[in-house]
């Protein structure tokens, strides 16, 4: 009787262990599928067939379709940077630096990850939903045994579109947010030149190069953790649904994640 | 018949997410031959099937495609593997994005050996095998169950395979659609293909078939024709055959 409650215990404590220890290997044995289906894509971007077609279908969906969401967002995001800007700059007398500000914030952080976070939450979901239901009505089954290699028909178009569109949003929402910032700024009597002139002043070529590349690797990690996670997908309609979750809050996380690493890289070669 | 003209799986186990699935599971489908696989709902004959075709691999045992042991290998060998056989899948597994036409194509299109014209012709002339060859440019969207069955076997002839694969084929139609199947599977064997159909539909069974194996409880239970499979005194055959009350809610 007085040894039943110590087995229990030790019972329950390797109960604990060997779901910990499940869960761990289930944690490594997708990131080594994440690592290995991001391989396999980026190598097959060199290699036919290259489905131009589906290439171009998937630009059109990823990129053309998201551009009206991030020129509001760089829109407004740049009215309202500008307008906090030069609150704060007025009691310095230094409004004339606002343009640089906006160009500084819009270009290095918040252009690339707005429209990140914009095309994960409508372009990633919708990759993983389009994926989960071709898997859980079995068309890639199909596809496999039509003799389709997977990963060059149904991920590595949408890698290339995402490569190419999301570099190309992002210089959109930038462009777009300048042009806000200056909506608020000629309102305090600031010149379209002086406004510009300021950005050379603020930004180095260095600086163009971060907001270039920082959409590049978010284009990757959006289509690869999207991809990853519809192919994975189980469990029918619901399966979808929760697939589509997940890979919006993965990859909205990972895009915040790796912006800091490659701020961080960045200033480092600075 | 020899070991080059078959599909064999020897000793195959398989199990999913700790629930056995297969256990030592034998299989022989010799070219000519059409045979059933029989077992409930649930009971892994669509398993078979996709093991066979390696979309999913086997715990242990061994599978042969014409002789060659496709067991565990990489995916870009089974593709080629793949080339000997068709499937038509339960639902149809037709690609949304695609037309009628397409679909049917899909092979012949990756593959790449033919012009446009020569696949549009044998993609008319597959259409007009299973009839539908009006529904050419509609999507699958637009089609009924059982237009849907009839371009998956379009599709699936599409590209000449030696064997073809059906996964319920008959589930969910109604007696003339049945009907329809029954009598195109029937042209194919004609033709000189050979089939493997999972089902629990008796009567479909019995007619597109001349061998059927029984699974139950992840063993394989019966082998054997019709005659021995009627004949057969074991009480999980007999179960399956003619079901009783003792069956219900198992």
């Amino acid at each position: 009787m007085t040894r039943q409650p110590r087995q229990w215990k030790r019972c329950s404590s390797v109960i604990r262990l060997s779901a910990i220890d499940q869960q761990m290997l289930g944690f490594f044995a997708r990131f080594q599928a994440f690592f290995f289906l991001a391989w396999q894509s980026f190598i097959r971007i060199f290699s036919k067939p290259y489905y131009y077609r589906d290439f171009a279908i998937q630009f059109d969906k990823l990129g053309f379709s998201s551009l009206f969401i991030c020129v509001l967002t760089g829109l407004f995001t740049g009215m309202v940077m500008a307008l906090q800007a030069l609150i704060q700059l007025k009691p310095f007398a230094a409004t004339s630096y606002v343009g640089g500000m906006v160009a500084v914030t819009m270009i290095k952080e918040l252009g690339p990850v707005l429209a990140a976070l914009m095309v994960a939450g409508r372009v990633g979901s919708a990759i993983t939903a389009e994926l989960g239901t071709m898997v859980v009505t079995e068309q890639v089954d199909a596809m496999r045994v039509e003799g389709t290699d997977i990963i060059q028909r149904l991920v590595t178009p949408r890698l290339k579109a995402m490569l190419v569109a999301l570099p190309l949003l992002t210089i959109v929402t930038d462009a777009i947010s300048m042009l806000g910032g200056y909506l608020i700024a000629s309102g305090y009597g600031i010149s379209p030149i002086m406004y510009l002139s300021t950005f050379t002043q603020f930004m180095v070529p260095l600086d163009y190069l971060e907001g270039v590349t920082k959409p590049l690797v978010f284009a990757f990690l959006i289509t690869m953790i999207a991809c990853q996670t519809g192919l994975n997908t189980g469990g029918g309609a619901e399966g979808v649904g929760a697939a589509a979750k997940r890979a919006v809050v993965l990859s909205s996380v990972l895009v915040l994640m790796c912006d800091f690493f490659i701020a961080k890289i960045f200033v480092v070669f600075r | 018949m020899t070991e080059e003209q078959s599909i064999r799986m020897e000793q195959v186990c398989y199990t999913v997410g700790g629930r056995t699935i297969l256990t030592d599971f034998d299989l022989l489908l010799e070219q000519g031959v059409n045979r059933t696989i029989l077992g409930v709902s649930g009971s892994g004959k669509t398993t078979i099937l996709k093991l066979i075709l390696g979309l999913i691999h086997p715990q242990s045992g061994r599978i042969y495609i014409n002789g060659m042991e496709i067991t565990n290998r990489p995916e870009s060998e089974y593709r080629e593997q793949r080339k000997k056989i068709a499937i038509v899948f339960q639902g149809g597994a037709l690609f949304d994005s695609m037309t009628v036409g397409e679909n049917v194509g899909y092979r012949l299109f990756e593959e790449g050996r033919l012009s446009q014209a020569e696949i549009e012709e044998i993609v008319r002339e597959k259409l007009r095998f299973v009839g539908v060859e009006p529904a050419l440019d509609l999507y699958p969207a637009e089609l009924s169950g059982g237009m849907k069955k009839r371009v998956a076997i379009a599709r699936a002839l599409a590209a000449d395979p030696e064997y073809i694969f059906f996964d319920e084929p008959t589930t969910g139609l109604d007696p003339i659609g049945v009907y329809n199947i029954v009598s195109l599977m029937n042209r194919l064997q004609e033709a000189g293909k050979t089939t493997l159909m999972v089902t629990h539909d008796l009567p479909t069974a019995f007619a597109t078939s001349q061998r059927f194996s029984l699974i139950h409880e992840s063993r394989l239970a019966f082998e054997g024709t019709e005659v021995e499979l009627r004949a057969c005194l074991q009480p999980n055959v007999q179960e399956f055959l003619q079901p009783t009350d003792r069956s219900l809610f198992v």
